[in-house]
Formats: structure tokens, C-alpha cells, sequence
């Protein structure tokens, strides 16, 4: 598609087949309304008041031809909506193997955080053929990551992480903008999504200042913040120890039980009381106004990074 | 009206017309209300899906033996209405008046043991008030009082505006300005509107005080 | 037009619809009182619509201004018109001023005050006094609403999305929702007034199968109106009350969601723009009937659509909200039921085109703006069910294919409604007839300039420009310019009917009772009617639309 002037580039397979549910559904969108333009005009031009025609037996109603012309859309409309869903749950799957890049949205840039610990601004650069997840989490108000050339948008809601993944095929540079109004800056927080083959992104990794990783990062963190002394072994508070909890069930307080996944983490960070572990006291102050959520990521990736062979003190 | 048949208002041309036109239009109305109330719980539902124990911890602070009280004199208020109207139908003016006089009095009672309520939740340090410290065991029993007031205020607001209406009915229809039992409509359909205030109240007390 | 009274007044007759000239034995509703007092405190239908009309065309200008501003701004790519800030009001009191204060009350209040007692042969609404107080319920919103605009304007979008609204923003998001508040009022009282109307008020004979669809589309809108503003109501108090003390049920931080905010907005957001349409796809039915002389193919199925559309429109609210972090399942199902709510108003169009057929059909003015409501509200409508494909929506949310679609309806369709409306029966509003020509010309203008305005904003919006984009990438300009462009002649047709409207009142030729020789019960008052419509409630016998097949003046 990239030959029309009109059209947007596409730099992934999902788009060309976004392209192709869109030109379908054009051309039922035509051979809905055509119909009702030519004949508006045919019956205008042909029974117009004082000229001579065949207005005999004018009819009122005919139910079967309104039945089917309320019914034969409907089916036609269902087909495109099977495809639509399907191509839009592929959105909610990433592949395991999808490499995760860490997305801070706020007034009014992005900041992107590969896992080696390279961090851009307003600038993500992916190799191609590689799947790439994104887990977004917005400082302040709604943002929305919106790459066209991958037609993909995901709102970053503030409180929460959203994620979207894609596998981008085609090298070249691309627009990322901001899609939800998100205060005065909102038409400047744009930036570029750049593509590259692997050897280049390599090279690139290489290049960038990257002196730790993310989760190492989030290890000074944790000593620095303070977490490591309730949460170490032989620390005098009982805290949980976070060890290996990271995609595994943890009993709450309540009764429930909760997978510690990404949210779960940053949950327990910025607002500790709402699920304490059973067994223990709730005690653990929050973190709200004095970590970014910059800084939660990095933590997450430490805590994740736990779950490996021996990764502590 | 110089004979006996009762007048119409203008655009009506009979009776039974204008009376279905009243009814109905109150009941329209009311289902407004329904609606403004039904936003609300929808939020009360969001917070309680959310964050269930710590609700149902929050519900628990507040004081439902008080709540239980004014849910009990909500409901006779509203008996006390019903037989009002019923009187007025009958054509018994006095009667009627006193049956309203006394459940704009029970509603005025409510408003002071719900006023009384909110200076207990106030000294406990649970009721949200700008610049003064309060002692939440978290900070979604914040949200929860926060919640609590807005509803609680917003159904007192409407109940007000009802003890307004009964408090005037009942002085109109004694000094014979409404003519019963010709005029019997305006006591039903504000009887109508006291009843749904009553409904509200039936609603939110279980939604707040008893979340178990 | 004589101001004599005479004490003995004629029957109103049903059913005929020969153009006989008014007897000036009656006086009409426009002369029964000069002083401004009987105006600011009348109770008659007509006049109060006659103060909506004033009302609405006023702020409609200043929507349009707004738009003027926007439109000039984004001639070029950079925002060197406004600032950023600036730029911002500026489409939020447009979004605000355009919504609330033109097309929710553009059609009800105007033409549905003035036509549903006539219509269904009634001498007022249910309650007259009603009306008045929801006249100035809207007028003190509106001046509320000019105060903010001195204010310094608001900046959240007429969207108003948590925690923006209620924690960043620095414009006057409380007095905004506050005049909204108020005139969500007015639309609940209209809506009441209403549908107690049709219910009780229709006129011996007139039995629910045999009303004029427009009044049908009223009706549904009004369930509407009383239905879904309420929850609107108490969306704008939570946000007021949330900035104002720091409530939190929006603020993930003491454990709310911002993503309820837009659940209880979109829920009455939604049912609101069908607000917005009904009543026009109730006018164009009158339009069509009235231009081809002809019943309206298939009455049954398109009261039903006009039903099934204020029904299913409760149950689409998060089609608003596919990207915005909700869950698979839900958007599944409310992409499956946006494409439900679709079906209605294509059953419609579909009828209208049948009706056309062994038809004798007219091309004066109103019947041009049916015909330019078809063809752009076709063409909005199903760029609608292109966005409640999810896969696509994903790409086009949230850019100017949006804003494309929904100004083809509303503009291209409630718009085209309005003015066919106003076309059709200013004669019996007034009293006087205008000049057609004049009419046909704006018709083409406004087709022409919409297009040429909002065409290209689809493609803008597939090529990724994203909505309420103050500056954009030099490579969009074309498609802006080309876009001012189009809203420059727009802005022509909408001030050419000012004009010639206006001189009519003075110079135009008096009206007779049934300028179009259309079938109605309006028809058979004088133009414009007396005060109470009719002496004695006419006698309805025969069914809606009951054209005679064969015309006088033509063979077989």
C-alpha cells in the first residue's frame, strides 16, 4: 500500500491486513449506499411532480423486502465483525518471547526503557522481525501511544499498566504521537519510531549509554529507597520476602489469592494497604509521591529479576 | 367554575385527561430521579467491586443501629403520607393536613438524627471535611466516606425539597386554596415523590451501612 | 394578516390539502400581544419556540466562531493563530457551546415545541408553564456559559476526561459543568413535557399508528432526554465535587478510576447524540412524504427503527472506549451491538428511497435538504459502523476520521434536518413564504462546502493526524487548507438563509394555509396559527400521509 499518496505506510504485517479489512469494508460500505444514490436520482429525475410516468398500484409496505434489507446487512456486517474481533484480540496476546520495553508517559513526553537499561526520549528505536510488548504507565493524566505506521494506539491510564505489543517488518522511521488530549502540550508530544534491522539495533544498543540494566537498576533502588530493610532476610521489620514471587500466587490478607504480576508490584509500591499479604501487619508506608513511575518499572524489573538463581543482597 | 364540574387547565379539554397528564408527568419525573440516584450506585458498585474488603471494613464504621432509626422513621413518614392522600380523597381536608403536617415533621426528624450522625462520624474522624485531620484506616475508607456524604447529602437535599412541599401542601389544604377532594392530584403526586425519596433511602442504607 | 377577531370561528378540517388562502378572521399567534412581557412570559408553544430559535441561532454562531478560529489556525502547520492554551479552549467551548447549547435543543425545542400540538391536534403542550421555565433554564446555562467564556474558556475538551478535568486542568472546568449541569435541566423538563403530550393529548382519531413521524421521533428522543441526562447530572457533580475537595473516586491514588468517569460519561454521551438524530430523521420523513406526495413506505418499520434506536443506544457506550484499557469481552460485545444500533437507521434510509418511488416528487427547498441529509448522513452512518470495527477503530480513534464521521452526522445530518426543516415550515411559522430559488442555492452551497470542509478529514485521520492537534506535520497541510477551505462556504450557506429568511418576513408573499399542498394536521391551521391552534380538536379519520395517488394536474 505504501505506493498510494494518500495512505499511511505500513511497517508491520497487521498493518497491510488492517489496510485490507479497511478496503474490504469500503467497498461495503459502497455497495450498501450505492444503491440508494442511484435510485434517489433514477426516481427524481423519473417521477417528478407533473411529468408523465407509471404510478399505478404505488406500493406502501412490502415486508419481506424489509425484512431482507434489514437483515442481508446485518449478515454482511456480522462477517466483517468476526474479522475485525479477531484481528483486534491478536492485540491482547503477545508472544512469551516478546521483548518488553518499558513506556512513561507525562506532560508531555514519552520516555522508553529497553531492558538493557538504554533509555530514549520521544524516540524508541526496535529491531525489525522481533516482537516487542510494551508496558505503559502514565505520571499524570490519560496519554495514548499511537504508532500509525503500525496502526496501533493504546491509552496509558494513570493508576494502572496497559501494554500493546506488534512485530514491526520494515526498517525505516515512523511518527509516534500522543492520541488522548492530555493538556496544553498534547499536539507536541510526538516523537519517532524507528526500525531497524538487527545488526543496526545491536550496533545501536551498543552505542547508547547503557551502563546498567534495568533490574540492576532497580536493585540500587531498592537499597537506596530503603526496601531492603524490611524486606532482606534477617531484617528486624517482617516483610514478605520477594524472592521468586513473581508470576507465582500470593494469599491475601482477604482470602484471596492474586498473581504478582507487573501491576501487583507496582500496586503494592504505590499503595501498599489495598493488598496486604496474609499473615502480615500493614505497615508498609507508600512510596506514592516519592517514586516515579519510572522508577516502579525499574523496581518491577528487579523484582522479576528475583525470581532467577540467587539474586540478592 | 360556576357548576359543579371540575375546571381543567389549559391545553386539557377533560378531567380524566389532565389527571393521566399529572400522574404520568410525575412519574417521568421520577424516573429521572432514578436515574441520577442509579449513576450513583454505579459508582458505589465500581469502589465495592474494587476494593471489597476494605468497604466492607469501612461500612462497618458507620454507625447502622442510627441508620436503621431513620430508615424506620423514613418508612412511617411515608405511611403517614399514603393515609394523607387517602383522607384527601375522601375529601377530608383537616385530616389530610395533619397526616402531612406529620410526616413533614418525622422527615425533619430524620434530618436532625442524620445531622446528629454526621457530628458522631465527624468527632470519630471519619466524616471528610476540608483542612481538619481525620483518622482512615485507609485510604479507600476515604473514598468510602467521601462516597457516603455525597449520597447521603444529595438524598437529604432531596428530601428537604420534599418536607418543603408537604409542609406547604399541608397549609394550602387547610386554608382551602386546594380544593379537595377536586384537587386531590397535587397531594398524589407529591405523596409520589415522597415515596421515591423513601425508596432512595431504602436503597442507600443498605448499600452503605450494611456492606457485609 | 388583520388583527380582527371574529368571535365565530370555522372547524378545522381534516385530510384536505388544498391551498386555501387564510380568511384573516383569526388573530395569529405572533400578534396576540406586542409588549416584550408577552413574550418573555408566554406560555404559548409557538412562541417559546420561536425564543429557542432566537436562543440557539445565537449560540450556534458563537460554536461557529470557535470553529472559524480552529479552521484558520490549522491553515498552516504550525499554531501561529492561538497558543497552544488557547487553541484548546477553543475547541473545547466549541464542543461544549455545539453540543449542549445548539444541537441537543436544535430540533425538540424548536420546530418539536412549535409542531407536536399541531401535529397531533392539541392546543398547547401538557404543561405550557413547563415549557417557559425550560426556555429560561437554558438561557441562564447559556449565559453561565458566556461568563466563562469571558472567564478565560475551559481546556478539557467538552469530554471532560478524569484526572485532566479534575486535577490538571487550569481553565473553569467547575462553572463549565455547572452550566451544563443547569441546562441538562431543561432537557429533562422538554422531555417530560413531551411524552406526557403524545400520551394524552392526541386529538379524537389520532391513535399512535396514525401520527406523523416526526412526532414519533420526538417521542423517542424525549426517553431519551429524560433517561440518560440524569446520569450526566451526577458525572458533573462527582467531577465538580472530586476538584473542588479531592473526592478521589476518579483518582487511582486513594484507590479510584479515572476510567469510571468515562463509563458514566459515555453512557449518557452516547444516548445523546442519538438526541441529536432522531428528531432530524423524524423531519426528513415529513420531507420526503411532503416532496414526493406520497406516504412513507414501510411506517411501521420505521417507527419501530426510530424505537430501536433510543433503545439500543443505551447499550453502546463502550465503542467510545475500545483503546482505553477495557476489557476484550466488553468491547466485543459493544462492537457487536454499535453494529445492532446501526441497522435502524439504515432500515430508514432504505424507506425513504422506496417512498420516492411512483412518487411526484417536487425539488423545492426542503426536499433538497432531505436529499442532502441522505447523502451525508449515509455516508457518516456507515464511516460509523467502520469505527465499531474494533481492528480498525484501534487505528482511527481518537483522530480526525472521528471528527469526520460524527460531523457528517451532525452536521451533514441534523444540520441538513434543521434547515429542511426551517425551509419547510417557516411558512407557517411566519406567515410568509421566501424565495425558493434562494433556498435551493444555500441547499447546494452547504452540500458542497460540507463536503469539500469534512472529506478531507477522513483521510487526514486514516493517515494518522490525531484530534484536538493544535500543530501537526507540515505533510497534512493540503488536506487542512483544502479543509478551511470547504468551511468557508459552509459559512456562506449557513448565512444566506439570514438573509432571505429574514427579508421574507417583511416582503414575502402572505402564506396560505398549506403552501406545499402536503397532509398534516399543521397544514389545515392558518399561517401562522391562532394562539390556541384550534377552536374545536379536529377529527382524525383517515390514516398518516394520506396523499391522493393520482394528482389533479396529472395522467396516470
Amino acid at each position: 500500500m505504501n505506493f498510494i499518496p494518500l495512505w499511511p505506510s505500513g511497517a508491520s504485517a497487521y498493518s497491510h491486513q488492517i489496510d485490507l479489512l479497511v478496503i474490504a469494508f469500503t467497498v461495503l460500505i459502497v455497495a450498501l449506499s450505492a444503491p440508494v444514490f442511484v435510485l434517489l436520482l433514477v426516481f427524481i429525475v423519473k417521477y417528478r411532480r407533473g411529468k408523465e410516468a407509471d404510478r399505478r398500484h404505488a406500493p406502501n409496505r412490502n415486508i419481506p423486502l424489509e425484512l431482507s434489507w434489514t437483515i442481508v446487512p446485518f449478515l454482511a456486517l456480522l462477517g466483517f465483525y468476526v474479522w475485525s474481533t479477531d484481528l483486534f484480540a491478536r492485540l491482547y496476546h503477545p508472544p512469551a518471547d516478546a521483548m518488553q520495553i518499558d513506556v512513561v508517559a507525562k506532560q508531555w513526553m514519552w520516555k522508553f526503557q529497553h531492558p538493557q537499561g538504554q533509555a530514549e526520549i520521544n524516540e524508541l528505536h526496535v529491531p525489525s522481525g522481533q516482537p516487542v510488548k510494551l508496558t505503559m504507565a502514565s505520571q499524570d493524566v490519560i496519554h495514548s501511544l499511537f504508532i500509525p505506521a503500525l496502526r496501533i494506539k493504546q491509552d496509558v491510564v494513570p493508576g494502572r499498566y496497559t501494554s500493546s505489543w506488534f512485530v514491526a517488518d520494515k526498517p525505516g522511521t515512523y511518527r509516534i504521537a500522543c492520541s488522548q488530549y492530555c493538556g496544553s502540550n498534547h499536539s507536541e508530544m510526538t516523537g519517532s519510531f524507528i526500525v531497524m534491522n538487527p545488526t543496526d539495533y545491536a550496533k545501536w544498543l551498543s552505542l547508547s549509554s547503557n551502563d546498567v540494566s534495568l533490574a540492576a537498576e532497580g536493585a540500587t533502588l531498592f537499597r537506596s529507597r530503603g526496601c531492603s530493610g524490611c524486606h532482606d532476610p534477617g531484617a528486624s521489620v517482617r516483610a514478605p520476602s520477594l524472592v521468586g514471587i513473581y508470576g507465582n500466587p500470593v494469599p491475601l490478607q482477604s482470602g484471596e489469592i492474586v498473581t504478582a504480576d507487573d501491576q501487583y508490584i507496582r500496586d503494592s509500591i504505590l499503595l501498599p494497604q489495598s493488598q496486604v499479604v496474609a499473615g502480615y501487619q500493614p505497615i508498609m508506608p507508600t512510596f506514592q509521591n516519592v517514586l516515579s513511575e519510572e522508577d516502579v518499572m525499574k523496581l518491577v524489573a528487579y523484582v522479576k529479576s528475583l525470581g532467577q538463581a540467587g539474586v540478592t543482597q | 367554575m360556576s357548576d359543579a364540574r371540575p375546571s381543567v387547565a389549559e391545553p386539557f379539554t377533560d378531567p380524566l385527561q389532565q389527571h393521566r397528564a399529572a400522574m404520568m408527568g410525575m412519574y417521568v419525573f421520577l424516573g429521572s430521579e432514578i436515574m441520577l440516584f442509579g449513576g450513583l450506585f454505579c459508582v458505589a458498585a465500581a469502589v465495592r467491586l474494587a476494593h471489597a474488603p476494605e468497604i466492607v471494613r469501612a461500612s462497618h464504621a458507620l454507625h447502622s443501629g442510627i441508620g436503621g432509626i431513620n430508615t424506620a422513621i423514613l418508612l412511617t413518614s411515608s405511611l403517614f403520607v399514603a393515609l394523607g392522600v387517602e383522607s384527601a380523597k375522601e375529601g377530608r381536608a383537616k385530616i389530610a393536613s395533619g397526616w402531612l403536617g406529620g410526616a413533614a415533621a418525622l422527615g425533619l426528624v430524620f434530618l436532625v438524627i442524620k445531622a446528629y450522625e454526621y457530628w458522631m462520624d465527624f468527632t470519630e474522624g471519619l466524616l471528610p471535611v476540608e483542612g481538619v485531620h481525620s483518622r482512615y484506616v485507609d485510604d479507600v475508607q476515604h473514598l468510602f466516606m467521601n462516597l457516603y456524604l455525597i449520597a447521603t447529602s444529595l438524598h437529604a437535599v432531596h428530601l428537604s425539597i420534599g418536607i418543603v412541599l408537604l409542609i406547604a401542601l399541608s397549609f394550602r389544604v387547610t386554608l382551602g386554596s386546594i380544593k379537595l377532594p377536586e384537587r386531590a392530584i397535587v397531594l398524589v403526586t407529591v405523596g409520589l415523590y415522597w415515596h421515591l425519596v423513601d425508596v432512595i433511602w431504602v436503597f442507600l442504607y443498605p448499600v452503605f451501612y450494611l456492606a457485609r | 394578516m388583520t388583527d380582527v377577531a371574529d368571535p365565530k370561528l370555522e372547524e378545522a378540517n381534516v385530510g384536505g390539502g388544498g391551498s386555501t388562502e387564510t380568511t384573516a378572521q383569526r388573530i395569529s399567534y405572533l400578534r396576540a400581544g406586542h409588549s416584550l412581557k408577552s413574550w418573555l412570559l408566554t406560555t404559548d408553544h409557538k412562541r417559546i419556540g420561536v425564543l429557542y430559535t432566537l436562543s440557539i441561532t445565537f449560540f450556534f454562531f458563537i460554536g461557529a466562531a470557535a470553529a472559524a478560529l480552529i479552521r484558520l489556525d490549522l491553515l498552516t502547520p504550525a499554531g501561529d493563530l492561538l497558543t497552544n492554551e488557547g487553541y484548546n479552549r477553543a475547541f473545547t467551548i466549541h464542543g461544549v457551546v455545539m453540543v449542549w447549547f445548539f444541537l441537543i435543543p436544535s430540533i425538540p425545542n424548536t420546530f418539536g415545541n412549535f409542531l407536536i400540538p399541531l401535529m397531533i391536534g392539541a392546543k398547547d403542550l401538557a404543561f405550557p408553564k413547563l415549557n417557559l421555565l425550560s426556555w429560561y433554564i437554558y438561557m441562564l446555562a447559556g449565559l453561565f456559559t458566556l461568563f466563562i467564556l469571558i472567564a478565560g474558556g475551559v481546556d478539557t475538551g467538552w469530554t471532560f476526561y478524569t484526572p485532566l478535568s479534575t486535577m490538571y486542568a487550569n481553565g473553569n472546568v467547575i462553572l463549565a459543568a455547572t452550566a451544563v449541569f443547569i441546562v441538562g435541566f431543561s432537557s429533562i423538563l422538554t422531555g417530560l413535557n413531551f411524552i406526557v403530550t403524545v400520551h394524552t393529548l392526541r386529538c379524537p382519531g389520532m391513535t399512535w399508528g396514525r401520527l406523523p413521524l416526526f412526532v414519533w421521533s420526538i417521542y423517542a428522543t424525549s426517553l431519551i432526554l429524560v433517561l440518560a441526562t440524569p446520569v450526566l447530572s451526577i458525572t458533573l457533580v462527582l467531577i465538580s465535587l472530586e476538584r473542588l475537595f479531592g473526592l478521589g473516586i476518579f483518582t487511582p491514588a486513594i484507590g479510584g478510576d479515572p476510567l469510571l468517569f468515562q463509563h458514566l460519561f459515555w453512557f449518557y454521551s452516547h444516548p445523546a447524540v442519538y438526541i441529536m438524530i432522531l428528531p432530524a430523521l423524524g423531519v426528513v420523513s415529513e420531507l420526503v412524504a411532503a416532496g414526493a406526495h406520497k406516504p412513507i413506505f414501510g411506517y411501521q418499520f420505521v417507527v419501530g427503527s426510530s424505537i430501536a434506536i433510543a433503545a439500543l443506544g443505551f447499550f453502546v457506550w463502550g465503542h467510545h472506549m475500545f483503546v482505553s484499557g477495557q476489557s476484550l469481552y466488553a468491547s466485543a460485545a459493544f462492537s457487536f451491538l454499535s453494529i445492532a444500533v446501526a441497522i435502524p437507521s439504515g432500515v430508514k434510509v432504505y424507506n425513504w428511497t422506496a417512498t420516492l418511488f411512483k412518487g411526484h416528487i417536487s425539488l423545492d427547498p426542503p426536499f433538497l435538504f432531505a436529499m442532502t441529509f441522505i447523502g451525508l448522513f449515509v455516508f457518516g452512518g456507515l464511516t460509523g459502523l467502520m469505527l465499531a470495527m474494533l481492528a480498525i477503530d484501534v487505528h482511527v480513534h481518537d483522530t480526525y476520521f472521528v471528527i469526520a464521521h460524527f460531523h457528517y452526522i451532525m452536521v451533514g445530518g441534523t444540520i441538513s434536518a434543521f434547515f429542511g426543516a426551517l425551509h419547510y415550515w417557516w411558512p407557517k411559522i411566519v406567515g410568509r413564504m421566501y424565495s425558493l430559488a434562494w433556498g435551493r442555492v444555500t441547499a447546494i452551497f452547504f452540500f458542497i462546502g460540507f463536503n469539500l470542509t469534512f472529506f478531507p478529514q477522513f483521510l487526514l485521520g486514516y493517515l494518522g493526524m490525531p484530534r484536538r492537534y493544535h500543530v501537526y506535520p507540515p505533510e497534512f497541510q493540503v488536506l487542512n487548507v483544502v479543509s478551511t477551505g470547504g468551511a468557508a462556504v459552509l459559512g456562506i450557506a449557513y448565512l444566506m438563509p439570514l438573509i432571505y429568511l429574514i427579508y421574507s418576513m417583511r416582503y414575502g408573499k402572505p402564506a396560505p394555509n398549506d403552501p406545499w399542498d402536503a397532509i398534516g394536521l399543521e397544514w389545515t391551521t392558518p399561517s401562522p396559527p391562532p394562539k390556541h391552534n384550534f377552536e374545536t380538536l379536529p377529527v382524525v379519520q383517515r390514516p398518516p400521509y394520506d396523499y391522493e395517488i393520482e394528482l389533479r394536474d396529472e395522467h396516470v
